[in-house]
Parts: C-alpha cells; structure tokens; sequence
C-alpha cells in the first residue's frame, strides 16, 4: 500500500453559545427511535442531552458516546469563561455515574447513531430540528490509523498476558472466544 | 389508549394534604380538548359563583395542553386559573416554558388544587411519587431563588419549578407565578396560590407521551420547521421590524424600540412622547442590552428566542426576561432601558405581573404630584423616579403602608384612596390594567376585541389580521398574494380594499359585518391555541404563522387521535369560548363591563359604537346583554349551561334568541 489511508468521519460541531436551551434535539432523537417511528417521545431516551444549568448560563448539547461499564477512576471539571461546569459535563459515555445515556425501561446503554437510516438522511434529525445552529452537521476526511502500528500494539498486549498468565491460557482463552 | 394527553388529573386537597391520582372521561377531550377547554368545564362544574377568590373552594388548576409536550414546534403551554382577585372572574393565565411537558412526562395533564394548606407547602411530583412538603423555610424567598433551593433539596436539577414570591405570599393582587424562562403573570393568580400556602410546585417526569398518527404528524411538524426557515429568511416587507418575524415580538433579539417607546405611553398611561428615540437613546439601550443580555432563549421545543438571559452585576444569569416586561418599568418610571433591567429582576424574584405593577406604582406617583395622596403616605421615599419604583416595589410586595393599598391594583386602590383617585386608575378593563396605549382614531375592530375580551391582554386576542392597511392599494394586493392562513379568501377582499384615509378607512371599514368575521377569525385562533397549548407566536398571534386554521385540525388530529376538521374544530372552539363567558356570566359579567378606557381613543362614536357591539353579541349567538341565548347554548352542547342559567333567572324561557343568531357559523358565506 501506498500513501496514508484516509476515512470519512461524521462529525456534529456543537457550538455551546448559540443553544438556546429549547431542548428540540431530545424531543425529536427520542421520537424518531421510538417503535414504531415517531410515535412517541421522552427525552430520557434521547440518545442527545442537553446540559442545562439556567442561572449558570450553562448549556451542553451532548450526544451518546461509548457505555462504560466503569466509571473513571478521577472525574473532571471544567471552568471555562467563569462558568463551572457540572462533573463530566462533556463527557459522552454512558457510565454508571449519571442517569443519562440509558434506556429508562432496561437499563441498556443508548448510543447516537448518527441516525444511520436507508434511505439515508442529509443530516441527523437532531441536527436538522436545531434551527439555532447550535448543532451542525459536517463530514472530515480524517488520517486512518497506520497498520503496522496497530499490529505492535497487539503484540505487546498478547505478550504482556502472556507474561501474565502464561501462553497455555491465552492460546484456550482464544480459542474458547473462537467457538462463541 | 390516550394520545397527547396522560388521561389522568391530579387533585391535590391542601387542607387535608389528600392527593389523588383521577382518570379523565375521553369524551371531555372530544368536546373541549385541553388546557383552558377543560379547565373551563372544571369551573363550571366545581366553582359555582358564591365562591370567592380567597375562599378555600376556589380551584387553582394548572392544566396542559391537548399537545403539549409532543414534538409539534412551540407545545409547551400550561394555562394556570382560578377565580381572580383583580377581576373576580373565572381568570387565566398562559405560562411556556418547561413546566407542563415535565408534568404531562411525569402522567398528568391537569394538577388542581383545592383547599388551602394550614401550613407553607410545596408540591414535589416525581413520576408516580407525589408528596407536599414543608415550605418554612422558603418563605420570604424570591421565585428563582425558592426553586433553586428546591431543586438542590431534592437533588434535582432538572426539575421544572414553578414558584410565588413575596407578592404572592402577600397576595397582592397581580402576583405572579415565575417558572424561570416563563410566568403566568396576568390577573393574580400567584395571589391565590399564595392564599392556598403553596410555595412552589416541582415536577420531574420520565414517561412517554404518544402520538395517534405518527407519520401524520411529524410531516405537518417538519413542515412547520421549514416555513420558519423561511420566514426567518425573507422577514415580512413593509411592517415595523417587531411585526416582520415570527414568535412574540422579538423584543430580547431587536434593539430597535421606536415603535413601542413613540407609540406606547409613559407614566400611568399617559405621556406619548414623540421623537423621543433618538440616535443618542438607540445607542446607550443597544449597549445596555449588549452587555447585560447574556443569551437569547427559547422554551420547550420552540425554535423562536423571545426570552433574554439577564445579567445584572455578574457575568451568567440573573434572571430570564420575557418579551415586553423589558419596557414597562422603564415606560412607568420615564426612566431608561438599565432601569428597567435591573428593576425586573427585583421584581421577577417577588414574582409581579409586568404590566399591572409598574402602572400601578405610577398611579401612586401621579396622584402624590396631584394631591390625592401625601407626602406623609411615602415615609422615607426617595426623590428621585428611580429610587421611587424601588421603594414602591418593596412596600407593595410586603403590604407595608401605602403598599398595602397599592397591592390591590388600580383599579381597587383608588376605590379605597377615594378623593377623585377613581379618575386616575383610567387604564383598565373588567378592572385590570392593559396595554399603556392611547390613540387616535376609534378602531372598531379593536373596540370589539376589547369590549368582548375575556383575557387580561389585547395581545391574547388579536392577531393575524393585520392592524392597519399598507398606504397603497398594490401594497396590500402584494400582501395577499402569500397568505394562505386566511379562512376565506373574503378577508383578502376586505384587506385589498382597506384604506388608511378616506372612504374605506376606520372606524367604518371594513364593514361591520366583515369586522365580526375579522374579530372572530382572530379571537378563535387564540381559543384553538389555548386548549392545545401551542405559543400563541407560531400561530394566533404573529402574521402568516406557520400554523393556521387550514393546518390545526389536522396537526390535532394526528396527535390525539381525533376526527376533526376546520368546521368541527371551530365548533368546538366556540363552545370553549361560550363556556369561558358562561363562568364569567354566572359570576355577573354584563354588558356594562364590556367597555375599553374611555381614554383609548380621542375619536369615539357612541352610537356607532353601541351599534356595532349589538351586531357582535348576535353575530356570537349573545343577546344584547353579551349573555349566550338559549339556543346558542342548546348548538354547543351546553344545555347544562342554559339550564343553570335559567335556574338562577339570568336568562328566561321567553328569552328568545335574537335573529340571525346562527351567523356566527358564516352566514354570509
């Protein structure tokens, strides 16, 4: 192969100062993954919340990341402009630490899927319904990550366990991972 | 099923600290939809008229409505009533914001409480979970404040709290009811909450809210997005930039004040102060609101920005202002646009209506400088008109003094002043203060809406119509070539031949039958709003909303899963509209009451006036008395009504249905 490898990314740029709080982007993520479509919505099934502090000033569109099954060991918080932001206020994980980001009826992770559809749609609906702006839509062509790195990170890694554990229980741990 | 709506009221009992959970009869939603339709219906049938409004059997209702909290742009209304202690009738009050698609996710479409609690109270709705708790220690404190300590003893941010001040704790008389972003400020309600012991209402609520016809009904909300779009776009030609936009007037977006600060008048609604908006003036508000205005807002689901974020002496927000309270104190006080900023956070902590209270403290004023009151009612007042307001405010919200009198309103201070103060309390209607406007020439049409008005504000009922012709003729044919929002195209006719001056000019064009159909047009379009909990700003309320009477029936059907067209639905809405002056009839609104100021116009023509006001009552189906005739009754579906009436000897058997009284459905077509 020649050349870096390039891929497209989906990317909503969240521009804080022009959210006017109206929380449309909950009302209309939640009814459109309502089954059947549209028929219902709450914004506890949003897969995109809006981080509201009105008297702070405070207003985060954040939108489904990756579940974590744990919670940071450290938690962050950021002042930005003289306003204090809650703990893990941009984070976009769905984390046992806050309510956000799970299916109330379950418990089950919720993840943004860019609303993925067939046929597709020009821009998630989210986007789409923020008429403020605060949400635009824009695909990057962004550097894929290089091969060759990738396939020392997983020696290192398999050699570490096996380091650990010895290469007897790796090899069965793949291969028990293989049958399932 | 229930669709749009949970199907389920709470009724909380204050005096025994009972709560109930009630299932709603589907047949009501068929009759009257929600919001102020229902809450009409609970009065009538639960607050007979002997009831006063601090007795414990006034009902205080906060009622969704029909499709509040769905995806539909700028759902999100609750109409908070109860009987009103400025007016002493069946009074209302809208408020947006977030609160009543948080209670409708939370299961209920009306919370209605009765009774008053024999200690301070706050009411905490999570889900299924409801419980008063005590309030001591939040008494004294201002609406964000007490919500703010509220949100942080639940552990709650995101709980929507609606909440009384001091106003309110005091019951003065326009006391209001502070939601952040939103209020139900007119007619004082927030008095009678405060009668009832309730501090605060929190909710938080994490169920669904469904949609009939799914597919239906996201396609007319899309829609609705996309015309906005445009109509943000291509503003409207030839209005006053207030009027060219969408939503209620822009007030927190648009700098430009000259039509409301030359057009309105200062003081207790008197002084028109021509060529009072400067460059010098455009350019010391501008940076006013440049550096105290620190976010545009919008409420639940609503791409418009009529509220501001506020700061005052700090760098995030202090409070959430709301469209024209940005003017009034400054207009009361003959003061500046900083004034009135920092004033209005004062006085949206102690929770006061923007309009009532500002007027009323320059009544005071007024009859200190003539005489009527003494120096020696306003111990310790300052000088100057500023530091005047503030000390009023204060005295006012506590009932302290001169403010205890003053707490009343105008209308019921200069009764207890007496020595001519009657004179000066010349801004009200159905003792309430409007709109400070003084003009010209008698317009009938708005003689009409305010005569007829059963709202604290013009802006409630007019609308879409709009206010004045364009200088020419091609104007106004260009305006009709992209309004489809007309019910007929009879009302471009009467708009393309509407003249500014001479023959076809106020207060005789339009004719007196197109202006019924012109008042009625818009005063229906604000009842549809009204039960459905739409913004008035994207439908009744601005020119060429997006919403409109040829797409409503449709959008409501879709959502609650209703069988409406335009015809059933404005039947319905005049039932809604009956019913609301059946409450108000009962309780002794007449005729006499139906008046503007005699101060509105410097033109007036009695004869004509009268005239037009008996061609309205028939065109509605009222006999010359304003009271609904036994037939019109007898159409709606209020036979329980006529019976009432005929009860209490306020209509008779013999009471024969004037003529024509069918008209109200279009006869002329």
């Amino acid at each position: 192969m020649s050349g870096p490898q390039k891929k497209i990314v989906k990317r909503i740029r969240i521009d804080v100062d022009k959210c006017n709080g109206c929380l449309g982007c909950e009302v209309i993520c939640s009814a459109s993954h309502a089954m059947p479509k549209y028929s219902s919505n709450n914004p506890a099934r949003s897969r995109i919340r809006v981080i509201r502090e009105p008297l702070s000033d405070i207003y985060v569109p954040v939108f489904a990341g990756e579940y974590t099954a744990a919670e940071c060991a450290g938690r962050d918080k950021y002042i930005i402009d003289g306003k204090e932001y809650e703990d893990c206020a941009f984070c976009r994980a769905a984390c046992p630490s806050r309510d956000i980001f799970k299916e109330p009826d379950s418990g089950l992770p919720l993840k943004c899927d860019m609303c993925e559809s067939d046929p597709s749609l020009d821009e998630p609906l989210c986007v789409q319904w923020c008429l403020a702006d605060a949400l635009i839509y824009e695909e990057v062509e962004v550097a894929a990550g290089d091969e060759s790195e990738t396939v020392a990170e997983l020696d290192a890694g398999l050699q570490a366990l096996a380091h650990k554990h010895g290469w007897p229980k790796v090899r069965d741990a793949v291969d028990r991972m293989k049958k399932n | 099923m229930r669709y749009a709506e949970t199907g389920f009221n709470l009724e909380v009992d204050l005096a025994r600290g009972n709560i109930e959970r009630v299932a709603t009869d589907p047949q009501l939603t068929e009759l009257h939809l929600g919001g102020l339709g229902t809450n009409a219906k609970l009065f009538w049938d639960r607050v007979p008229p002997e009831v006063g409004h601090f007795d414990p059997e006034n009902l205080l209702i906060f009622g969704t409505g029909l499709l509040t909290g769905t995806p539909a742009p700028s759902c999100n209304r609750t109409v908070v009533s109860a009987i009103s202690p400025q007016t002493r009738l069946f009074g209302f009050s809208i408020m947006g914001g977030f609160f009543g698609p948080e209670l409708k996710r939370a299961g209920y479409d009306k919370l209605i409480f009765s009774g008053k609690s024999p200690a301070p109270v706050f009411l905490w709705i999570h889900d299924d979970k409801v419980e008063l708790r005590d309030a001591s220690h939040l008494m004294g404190l201002g609406t964000l404040e007490s919500a703010e300590v509220i949100r942080q003893e639940l552990e709650q941010p995101d709980a929507a709290v609606s909440s009384i001040g001091l106003a309110g704790e005091n019951r003065v008389f326009y006391a209001s009811i502070e939601q952040g972003r939103s209020s139900a400020s007119r007619l004082g309600l927030g008095a009678v909450m405060g009668d009832k012991n309730l501090k605060a209402i929190a909710v938080r609520g994490s169920g669904d809210i469904h949609i009939a016809d799914p597919a239906r009904f996201i396609g007319l909300c899309n829609e609705s997005l996309a015309f906005i779009k445009h109509r943000d776009k291509n503003p409207l030609k030839g209005v006053m930039p207030i009027l060219a936009g969408l939503g209620s007037p822009q007030e927190m977006a648009i700098d430009d004040e000259k039509w409301h600060t030359e057009n309105f008048v200062w003081g207790n609604a008197r002084v028109r102060r021509k060529g009072f908006w400067t460059e010098e003036v455009a350019d010391e508000w501008t940076k006013t609101m440049d550096s105290m205005r620190t976010r545009l807002l919008s409420c639940f689901n609503c791409p418009m920005k009529c509220g501001a974020a506020i700061s005052v002496d700090t760098r995030m927000c202090s409070y959430m202002m709301k469209c024209f309270s940005k003017l009034t104190y400054t207009m009361g006080a003959f003061s500046d646009l900083e004034f009135g900023l920092r004033i209005a956070q004062k006085a949206t902590e102690h929770g006061v209506d923007a309009f009532s209270a500002p007027q009323t403290m320059a009544f005071a004023i007024e009859l200190l400088e003539d005489g009527i009151l003494k120096d020696s009612d306003f111990p310790g007042m300052p000088a100057d008109s500023e530091g005047r307001f503030y000390w009023l405010l204060d005295r006012i919200v506590r009932r302290e003094g001169i403010g205890d009198v003053l707490a009343d309103g105008t209308y019921w201070a200069a009764r207890k002043i007496g020595g001519g103060a009657e004179e000066y309390a010349h801004n009200c209607i159905k003792k309430t203060e409007q709109l400070p406007l003084k003009l010209g020439m008698l317009n009938h049409m708005y003689f009409l809406m305010y005569c007829t008005g059963e709202k604290a504000n013009i802006t409630q009922i007019e609308g879409n119509f709009p206010q004045v012709p364009f200088p020419t003729r091609e104007e106004n044919e260009d305006w009709n070539e992209d309004w489809p929002q007309v019910p007929d195209e009879r009302f471009k006719e009467w708009f393309r031949d509407w003249e500014l001056r001479g023959d076809n000019s106020i207060p005789h064009y339009p004719s007196a039958e197109a202006s019924f159909e012109i008042v009625n047009w818009q005063e229906k379009m604000h009842y549809i709003d009204d039960s459905t909990g739409m913004c008035a700003g994207l439908s009744s309320f601005p020119y060429k909303p997006p919403f409109h009477i040829h797409n409503l029936p449709t959008l409501i059907s879709a959502g609650a899963g209703l069988d409406l067209d335009e015809d059933s639905l404005s039947h319905l809405t005049r039932r809604n509209r009956d019913l609301v002056r059946a409450n108000n009839i009962r309780r002794g609104m007449r005729r006499e009451d139906e008046k503007p100021p005699d101060d509105h116009w410097k033109h007036r023509f009695p004869e004509l006036e009268q005239q037009l006001l008996d061609g309205y009552y028939e065109f509605k189906g009222w006999n010359p008395d304003g009271i609904p005739t036994l037939e019109s009754l007898h159409e709606l579906d209020l036979d329980y009504v006529a019976e009432d009436f005929l009860q209490r000897g306020i209509l008779t058997e013999n009471d024969e249905a004037p003529a024509g009284a069918a008209a109200a459905d279009g006869e002329e077509s």
